[in-house]
Parts: structure tokens; C-alpha cells; sequence
């Protein structure tokens, strides 16, 4: 086990493409991180940089103490699970799950007793006789999963190893993946694009977007998941993180005597204090237009909240989804979508671009089902207002980061 | 002409039982039988070398021309005209008569209840193409083994020579030989360069190269590689490539050649230079289809390159290795060129194809050359047989 840094990495292709860039991370012994970010986000690359089956073109990189840039794979010790498994089709389950521990001329009864430990851990025993075609998708991942740790390797790499498998599958190996790691406490570092799987298993969540020739960097943030959550330090995060995305909408401050307001689309949001405080300097910006975001999950029906002047939203309900246990409720306000280079590259990820956002702003609100909702309907919604984000449209950044 | 069975198949899978009325049964036999005696009447056309000038002279006495149909008849047409229209009928009749056949034939079967038209089907489809097999495959072989039987001194005397004459014992060794060193030559030295050029730049033109022998016949190569081993007296002017490189440097030179067992080696290495293109691209196409993803595997896994060859991407190509192998086990098994032309089988390189040619041809030993044939026949029939199972595994042949 060990930790791993980089610092300054960069990795530009021979065509002169740059893939990733500014890269410093710093990956403590024993945890678990997820690099997270849209597909071209670079995350994959970062990944195989660690594993040596990428080389690096800037910048160093360091497992335990060791810098790495220029050590072969084979000597770098990390074991790594790919999307399609790449098991080797001609060996046994067991095999498979030996054949690292055979190059490092390990002793035969050692092999036999990580192999067959691996293998009870992972419940896949009774196949070890078999060769990975007579094996279901998920039997797989687990033959993969132990191939990785029978090595006892310094960290575990592991590039969207759940993707490949059906929606329910992917849940329990999620929850089968944290076990392994909370009983292994081998550092590991995940690769994926599913921002569900990043806040459940990270410890640390690195969220990264594209490299563009404005900003060849793509580290976009580093932290916990509730503080990704809770706290997005740029659009791009607030906007990747969190399903559905969180609401943005232009909007302009204001100051009377009874408190600091938000304006948009004719309506007036009282910022609480809470808001103004998590947002340094915000009170300076009266007047100028800034990025307000609001999460689906910060809005409740007024009928359970009860009234809450300054606090309310009404608008007419567009579509309802009902969940059983709560409703999505889509609105529209009248007033032009957002649109900054963070918010394309999020549209992007989705195959959409600025054109279909149309000239109104979308919000989705998450209300209890209690409150019958209908198509059509005029509903009012109360905004959890210590929970409102405020970003600057020009920087794409929250109000209050330093630059 | 299989395409058209879809439609001609139709009306008998979905109409009625009562549906073959007399004119239909009559009408369609009538059009198979009329196709029958056309074709017929065709070959006999196409058999006779006065049938173009019989057909035109036919012709001019119809429209009324006595005169040009006696010219005809007299004369004949000019042997080019005769040919191009011999020609053209050929084609004709090859193509619009057998594709007529097949429907009419297919229309006769549709007349049968479905279940008994649908056993019937696959014979009048398969039937030519199995007795044209059975006519230019079976029939040779059998009559092959017969003559191995009867002829000289009768199956006893013939395969006593076979097996145990000294002069066969020498071809066998030979062809044991040739078997191991030169489909294992080939097969290893593909598989290598497969693999080599796989990390070159310009790969395609690094395979060209290699690739470029297969082009050449084997008598060709023969006569090349014959000038490489050539061989003069010590002190006259070496015109081989080989001993002129042993005169550069002081040497005698070698008799490659005449020199046993020296020659059997030397002649199995154009075998090698022959066939291990044909090896390399076969090779080269199935490393480039081992997923990229299990090579990284394994050298995170920590595998060298060389480990990662041997014991990935060999294992992971094991089927089109067999198949080149035994492919080309089976063509160096009827080795006959390469020795023919360069030492005829002098000099103990003997080879049973060789000496099959010379009993054949040269002692007219027919019974003799026909054991031998059948011998070679039974020794490739099980590497055919495992060769078309490989095939099948890898979904390559039906």
C-alpha cells in the first residue's frame, strides 16, 4: 500500500492534442478516490498515467516515494480491473487469478492460498475450473476484481470497472466494492462517469472537465462528496454533481432594509444569512449579475412548508414525475437560460448543445408526493434559501473562491 | 440460382393439400423434360465440330437461301467463328440451361406434399456439385487404389515397396524431415516476424517483403535458390552466392547440393522461405485481433514482452497457429517441386511424391506410383480432417 502524488501532470499527445493537464494530486495510503468527469474529461488517461500504460509528458508522478515517470508497468506494483475485465480467455478463473503471482515466481502454495482466499472472498469458488467465456458479466468483474487482489499490489486501479454491467448488478457491486475496500484498505483509485457511483465510494471525489486551449487544466475540484455536494467550487461541479442538476438561473442582487434579495424572472428570493456567509464577498456584488443555483432537492410545496414570504417560487407546472415516494416537478421561468462555457461542456457531455435549452430557464423542483401535483397546475414552491449558490458568470466560478 | 428457390418455394408451403391439378403435374414434368432434351440436344451441338456450319446451313434452308446453305456445308465456317460460337453457346447453355434446369427440377419437386418436397430440396441443389466431386475426386481415388492392387506385381509386391524398400526408407526419413523442420521453420519464423513487425513503422511494406516468395512458383524458387547453393570445383570462379562467400574468405566451397544429409536441409530452407510469408500474414492478422486491453492486463500484471508473447498471445492465437500449421504441413507432406528441379531426388534427398512422379512416369511402374499415392493419401487425411475441425471451431468454414 501506498499513497500517490502527481504534480503538474500533464499528458499531450504526439498529434500535439492535449489531453490532460495541471494535474496535482495528492492520493493518501489507503483511500479511495474517484475521478469523475464527463467523457474527454482526461480521467481514463490519468489513470492509465499511474499504471504506466500511458506515458507522461509533463510533470511527476510518484507511488509511495518512488517517482515513477519512467518505470515500466510490470515494475510499478499496482494491479488494475478494466471495463472489459480483459481476462485472458485461454486461462482458468484460477490461472487468471495466478498468473501475476507465476511471473513473480511466487511460491506454488502461496499462489494456491491467495488464489483460493481471493477467490472465497469474492464468492466465486466454484468456478475457478472454468474459463471466463462460461462466465456471466458479472462473475467476471469479480475473476477481474480478484486477479487485481490476490497481488497485494501498492494500489488498486480501477477504469469504470462496473459499466459494463445491467443497472441492478452495478448497484451491488457498488455496495460490494466499498466492503472490499473498508476490509482491504488498499489506496485505490476509480475511474468513472457516473457521478452516483463517485459520491458513494469515494472517499475523495476529483471531478475533472475537458481540457479547452482557455483553460488547459482539468482538475476542476478535489473533495469530499459532501462538500462537493454542498459546496461546488466552480458551474461545472455544481452542474456534474447531483442528479437532477442543480437549477441556474440569472439573477441580480439587491439590498433594502429588510435583507439582501435575488432577482430573477420577476420574482424576489430573501439570501439568508446562512447563504450570504458560505459566499465572501457577496454582498459587494449588489447590482452586478451573477449565477444563482438552487438544487431540486432545496425546494418543498408551500402546502407542507407553510407560507414563507420572500421565500416562494410559483410557477405553472410543466411535467410532473411522480417517484411514489417524491415528484419531480418541471417549471419554466421566463427569463434566458444560462449560458457560460461550463454550462456547454455539461450540455455536451449529453449530446445536446446551447440551442436546446430554447429561451426560457428550466428548473426541476423535488417535492413530496404528498401534495398531489398536476399538469398544468399553478404550484408554489418554498426554496430552502440557506442553501442557495451563487457563482460569477464570467469565471464560471463560486462567489468567494479565490481565482 | 439458390436466390430464386424463396419465390419458386412459396405457393408450396402455404397453399392447401388439393392443389397439384393435372395440367400443373403434366405442364411442369413437361418443362423439366423439355429442358432435359434441349440441354441434350445442345451438347451434342456443342460435340460436333460441323454444328455452327450444320446450324447456319439449317438456317439459310429455312429462310429459303439454298445456295449459302450449300456453300456452308461445303466449305465450313472459318475455325475462328467456329470456336467463338461454339463459345458463346457454351456459355449459354452452362448458365441459362442450368439455372432453367434447376427451376424446372424445382418446380417438380414442389409438386410433393411439403414434407416430401422439403427432403427432396437439398439433393437437386447439392446433387451436381456431389457428383461432379464423385466424378473428379472419389472415382480417381478409388480407381487409384485399385490400380495399387492389381497392377504390378499386385498389392502385396507394390506395397512391400512402399514401405520397405530401401530407396523408400530413405524418402520417408526425408519426408519426416521436411514435415518437422519445415512446417516448424515455417510456423516459428512467421510467428516471430508476426510479431516483429507488428512494432514497425511500415509494417505493411516490412510484410510485403516477406510476403513477396509466395508469389513465386516452387519451380521458380527452385531455380533461384539453385544458383544460391551452385557449386564449382575449388579454384574456378564461384557463380552461388553461398560459396562465393566462402571464397571471399578463404574457403573451400561446399557442395550444398550433393552433400547428404547438408542437401535435404538446404532444400527444406526454400520450402521455409516459401511459406513462412503465408505463415507471417496469417499470424500477424490473429496478433492484431488479441484485444489490446488483455496485453495491458498483462504487463500491469507484470509480465516482459517476451512473457506477454508466449504466454498471452501465443495461447490466445492457438487456432490460427494449428491452421497454419497444418496447412502447410500438408503442402511440404506432397513436396515434389523443390527436389525435382534441383536434384531430382539424387544424392539421398529423395522425397515420396518424387519418387511416385518417377515410377510413374519414368519406370511405369503404375501399381507401384499408385501405392505410394494412396500411401501419401492416408497420411494427409488426418491432418485434413483435424485441419477442417480447426476451421469449423473458428467459424471460418461451414
Amino acid at each position: 500500500m501506498a499513497s500517490i502524488t502527481m504534480t503538474k501532470l500533464g499528458k499531450i499527445y504526439p498529434d500535439g492534442t492535449r489531453a490532460v493537464g495541471d494535474v496535482d494530486l495528492e492520493i493518501v495510503d489507503g483511500e479511495f478516490l474517484v475521478l469523475v468527469g464527463p467523457s474527454g474529461c482526461g480521467k481514463s488517461t490519468i489513470l492509465r498515467m499511474i499504471a504506466g500504460l500511458e506515458e507522461i509528458s509533463e510533470g511527476e508522478m510518484y507511488i509511495g516515494e518512488t517517482l515513477v515517470n519512467d518505470v515500466q508497468p510490470k515494475d510499478r506494483d499496482i494491479a488494475m480491473v478494466f471495463q472489459n475485465y480483459a481476462l485472458y480467455p485461454h486461462m482458468t478463473v484460477y490461472d487468471n487469478m495466478a498468473f501475476g503471482l507465476k511471473l513473480r515466481k511466487m511460491d506454488k502454495a502461496d499462489i494456491d492460498r491467495r488464489v483460493k482466499e481471493a477467490a472465497a472472498v469474492l464468492e466465486i469458488t466454484e468456478f475457478l475450473d472454468r474459463k471466463p467465456k462460461a462466465l456471466s458479466g458479472g462473475q467476471r468483474q469479480r475473476v477481474a476484481m480478484g486477479r487485481a487482489i490476490v497481488r497485494e499490489p501498492k494500489a488498486f486501479l480501477m477504469d469504470e470497472p462496473l459499466s459494463n454491467l445491467d443497472a441492478k448488478l452495478r448497484v451491488q457491486m457498488r455496495t460490494e466494492l466499498s466492503e472490499l475496500h473498508h476490509r482491504l484498505k488498499t489506496t485505490t483509485v476509480y475511474v468513472t462517469h457516473d457521478q452516483i457511483e463517485a459520491m458513494t465510494l469515494g472517499h475523495r471525489v476529483a471531478v475533472l472537465k475537458p481540457v479547452t486551449a482557455a483553460r488547459p487544466d482539468n482538475l476542476s475540484q478535489v473533495a469530499s462528496p459532501g462538500e462537493l455536494y454542498s459546496n461546488p467550487v466552480n458551474m461545472f461541479v455544481a452542474g456534474f454533481i447531483g442528479s437532477p442538476a442543480m437549477n441556474m438561473v440569472n439573477a441580480t442582487l439587491e439590498q433594502d432594509a429588510t435583507g439582501l434579495y435575488a432577482k430573477f424572472a420577476g420574482l424576489r428570493l430573501l439570501v439568508d444569512q446562512v447563504a450570504i456567509d458560505r459566499h465572501p464577498g457577496l454582498v459587494e456584488r449588489l447590482g452586478e449579475q451573477l449565477v444563482l443555483g438552487i438544487r431540486p432537492g432545496n425546494f418543498e410545496a408551500e402546502a407542507i412548508t407553510g407560507p414563507a414570504p420572500d421565500r416562494t417560487i410559483t410557477a405553472t407546472v410543466t411535467v410532473a414525475e411522480m417517484l411514489g415516494y417524491e415528484t419531480f416537478v418541471h417549471f419554466e421561468l421566463e427569463q434566458p437560460p444560462v449560458v457560460t462555457p461550463d454550462i456547454e461542456e455539461l450540455l455536451a457531455d449529453t449530446g445536446a448543445d446551447v440551442s436546446s435549452l430554447g429561451d426560457t430557464t428550466k428548473f426541476t423542483a423535488r417535492v413530496t408526493s404528498d401534495v398531489p401535483v398536476s399538469l398544468g397546475q399553478e404550484l408554489t414552491v418554498t426554496v430552502d434559501t440557506t442553501k442557495l449558490h451563487f457563482f460569477d458568470p464570467a469565471t464560471g466560478l463560486r462567489v468567494g473562491t479565490a481565482v | 440460382m439458390t436466390h430464386n428457390t424463396p419465390t419458386t418455394k412459396a405457393p408450396s408451403q402455404d397453399s392447401a393439400a388439393p392443389r397439384n391439378t393435372p395440367t400443373e403435374i403434366i405442364s411442369s414434368v413437361a418443362i423439366l423434360a423439355a429442358i432435359v432434351l434441349i440441354l441434350r440436344a445442345s451438347l451434342s451441338f456443342l460435340k460436333n465440330p460441323d454444328g455452327p456450319s450444320n446450324l447456319f446451313a439449317s438456317f439459310y434452308d429455312l429462310v429459303g437461301a439454298g445456295g449459302s446453305a450449300e456453300a456452308i456445308r461445303a466449305s465450313g465456317l472459318s475455325p475462328i467463328t467456329n470456336k467463338l460460337i461454339i463459345a458463346v453457346v457454351a456459355i449459354a447453355v452452362g448458365i441459362a440451361g442450368v439455372w432453367a434446369l434447376f427451376i424446372a427440377a424445382n418446380r417438380v419437386i414442389d409438386l410433393f406434399s411439403p414434407r416430401w418436397a422439403e427432403r427432396l430440396r437439398p439433393f437437386l441443389f447439392v446433387g451436381p456439385a456431389v457428383a461432379l466431386l464423385g466424378f473428379f475426386l472419389v472415382y480417381p481415388a478409388i480407381n487409384t487404389i485399385s490400380t495399387s492392387i492389381t497392377d504390378d506385381g499386385g498389392a502385396i509386391e507394390n506395397y512391400k515397396f512402399a514401405l520397405t524398400d530401401p530407396d523408400m526408407l530413405v524418402a520417408f526419413r526425408n519426408n519426416i524431415l521436411w514435415l518437422v523442420l519445415g512446417t516448424g521453420g515455417s510456423v516459428l519464423i512467421g510467428l516471430i516476424i508476426a510479431q516483429l513487425v507488428d512494432r514497425v513503422k511500415r509494417e505493411a511494406l516490412a510484410k510485403t517483403f516477406i510476403f513477396l516468395p509466395m508469389a513465386i512458383s516452387m519451380v521458380g524458387a527452385s531455380v533461384v535458390w539453385g544458383f544460391v547453393y551452385e557449386w564449382k570445383p575449388p579454384g574456378q570462379p564461384q557463380i552461388g552466392v553461398l560459396n562465393a562467400g566462402l571464397d571471399a574468405v578463404g574457403r573451400d566451397p561446399i557442395a550444398w547440393l550433393q552433400t547428404a544429409p547438408l542437401n535435404t536441409l538446404a532444400l527444406i530452407v526454400i520450402m521455409v522461405w516459401l511459406q513462412t510469408g503465408f505463415a507471417m500474414v496469417i499470424l500477424s492478422a490473429a496478433i492484431k485481433g488479441v484485444p489490446g486491453e488483455i496485453l495491458e492486463a498483462a504487463r500491469i500484471d507484470g509480465a516482459n514482452e517476451f512473457q506477454i508473447f508466449r504466454r498471452v498471445i501465443v495461447p490466445s492465437i492457438k487456432g490460427s497457429v494449428i491452421t497454419v500449421a497444418t496447412t502447410i504441413f500438408v503442402a511440404i507432406l506432397k513436396v515434389f517441386d523443390i527436389v525435382f528441379v534441383t536434384t531430382g531426388g539424387k544424392f539421398d534427398t529423395e522425397v515420396i511424391a518424387n519418387r511416385m512422379f518417377a515410377e510413374m512416369f519414368k519406370f511405369r511402374n503404375f501399381g507401384r506410383a499408385s501405392a505410394l499415392a494412396v500411401v501419401l493419401l492416408v497420411v494427409v487425411t488426418p491432418i485434413m480432417v483435424l485441419n477442417v475441425r480447426n476451421l469449423r471451431r473458428q467459424g471460418i468454414g461451414a
